[in-house]
């Protein structure tokens, strides 16, 4: 199956229920990510467009909700679920994705007002500038992912009716235990 | 400060003059700080609030502009003191929900207060009465100051003040008007209006603050946009939209004069009516009541009376109030019996 938008092959399938009316649509990666970014804030579509297309990567790469402050743990998700940053830190953390959700609310990314008497800039330690950058893995993880850890994980995602994570998971446990034994 | 000094006045911003203070109850801005070197309030540890809440209350100490204030530690205070606070408008519900490692400065006169580790570790804000929001930023920007002097802001030059919600980043700043417009919602053009500040980047509220109903008449109007202009920009931009909305008021005020003075009169006369002689009533109905006499004061059909005496009795006949008048707890009922007593003394100038 093509792309509704373009040529491409067709990997990102979404239904969406309008006033009773189903209407389907099929996208590549590329354009299911690119109306999941026109559709951010509207209906949660954003999210689920874009947690299908995190699902359908096959090489790892920058992941932009796996980004984490690394002062208070709080990670982009967890930004877009609750709408609240952790910590002043977070604002360096997330600088990529905050300069288009600032401009989505204000209109404007720059400060045109005033600032404090006694500026303590810079506040932040130089090598956390890069964090947002860096990949999956070289984000801190609180604590290493164990087989039972895991398990957990792919409870809560079949619970969540999340298949395709809990394949992923079961994958990997699969993976680790080969690698024990 | 002891809080039941409070009891039988309110605060300046009532007071009803300034300009528009006719339509226009007051100014209000407020500014969201938060420190650097601390969790913002929704993920920090109990030690973290309450070392927020120790450098504020020594920064507090060093700073002349807060010689007459007083902070509280709210989980130091019951249910109704706290409820008390949050009907004065000094603080909010939230804030008053969850008292611990929370605090509250309020100035003497009411004018200034501070909530500490609401979702912000600094929620600053300054009231008056009126239409006048350069005065008001004034006397915030002072105080922003000389607390910036004493406290590490969390500050980015590109993108201001840090805040625990994005759409406070930049300056942070919020600035509200409390407009009383009863014609404009008699003559049904209220829903227009509120739609045209809605499309303009503006919310509207009920005067008991986010998420209230409008009632009694009250719109509070504020800016959404924080980022990408100066704050006296901002001002001016909210000062514009004001300025039209009092002249609409203005007109629908003349056009149910002249279209029909004497049912506008009788409303108006039948309102004072009730309140000067009911002996039960519900918060709902003394506040419509209290917003028809005060169009009568506007438009001349009630002489005797000014704005300040209403002004307060909005703040006065809330649930909190009414049980610290009577210095114990009431039940809804017993409110409204009080309620009936509260309005009846006011106008003999007895409370």
């Amino acid at each position: 199956m093509k792309c509704d938008k373009c040529t491409k092959k067709a990997t990102v399938h979404l239904t969406e229920i309008v006033d009773g009316k189903a209407m389907e649509m099929h996208m590549c990666e590329e354009c299911a990510r690119e109306q999941s970014a026109q559709m951010e804030q509207q209906f949660g579509l954003a999210d689920l467009l874009a947690g299908l297309t995190d699902f359908g990567k096959q090489i790892p790469e920058v992941d932009k909700d796996a980004a984490q402050c690394p002062t208070c743990g709080l990670t982009y998700e967890d930004f877009r679920k609750f709408g609240r940053f952790g910590c002043s830190q977070c604002y360096v953390a997330f600088k990529p994705q905050l300069k288009t959700l600032l401009k989505k609310i204000h209109g404007s990314n720059d400060h045109l007002g005033k600032k404090p008497v006694r500026l303590v800039e810079p506040q932040f330690p130089a090598q956390t500038l890069t964090v947002a950058t860096v990949t999956e893995e070289a984000v801190a993880k609180p604590q290493p992912e164990t087989v039972e850890s895991l398990r957990v994980e792919m409870q809560k995602a079949i619970k969540k009716e999340d298949f395709e994570r809990a394949a992923q998971l079961r994958d990997k446990i699969h993976q680790m235990e080969k690698g024990q034994g | 400060m002891n809080l039941n000094d409070l009891i039988h006045s309110t605060g300046q911003w009532l007071k009803g003059s300034g300009p528009h203070a006719n339509i226009v109850l007051s100014s209000r801005i407020r500014l969201a700080r938060n420190l650097t070197g601390f969790n913002f309030t929704n993920r920090a540890q109990k030690k973290d609030l309450e070392a927020v809440l120790a450098l504020v209350e020594q920064a507090m100490g060093r700073i002349a502009l807060f010689k007459d204030a007083t902070f509280f530690r709210l989980h130091e205070l019951d249910n109704i003191d706290r409820q008390f606070l949050v009907e004065r408008h000094l603080m909010s519900h939230d804030h008053a929900s969850n008292p611990q490692g929370k605090g509250l400065i309020v100035s003497k006169e009411e004018a200034l207060s501070i909530m500490v580790n609401e979702e912000d570790h600094l929620r600053i804000q300054v009231m008056q009465s009126g239409l006048d929001l350069d005065a008001t930023w004034q006397a915030i920007d002072a105080i922003d100051n000389a607390l910036s002097d004493q406290l590490p802001y969390a500050f980015l030059s590109e993108c201001g003040y840090l805040t625990a919600c994005p759409t406070n980043t930049g300056t942070g700043m919020r600035g509200s008007l409390m407009l009383h417009l009863p014609a404009l919602v008699m003559t049904r053009q209220i829903n227009k209006v509120m739609m045209a500040i809605s499309k303009l980047s503006f919310a509207s509220r009920g005067f008991y603050g986010e998420g209230t109903q409008a009632i009694g008449n009250f719109y509070q109007i504020s800016n959404q946009v924080a980022l990408g202009h100066s704050e006296l920009d901002i001002i001016q931009n909210i000062n514009g939209l004001i300025r039209q909305i009092i002249e609409q008021e203005e007109q629908a005020r003349q056009a149910l004069l002249v279209q029909n003075r004497a049912a506008l009169e009788d409303k108006i006369c039948r309102a004072w009516g009730i309140l000067k002689n009911a002996r039960v009533i519900s918060s709902q109905e003394t506040i419509e009541q209290l917003s028809m006499v005060r169009l009568g004061i506007d438009v001349g059909v009630i002489q005797e009376l000014d704005h300040k005496v209403i002004n307060e009795l909005f703040i006065m006949i809330q649930p909190a109030h009414l049980q610290k008048i009577e210095g114990k707890k009431l039940g809804t009922a017993e409110r409204d019996t009080k309620r009936g007593q509260v309005s009846r003394e006011r106008w003999k100038g007895n409370v």
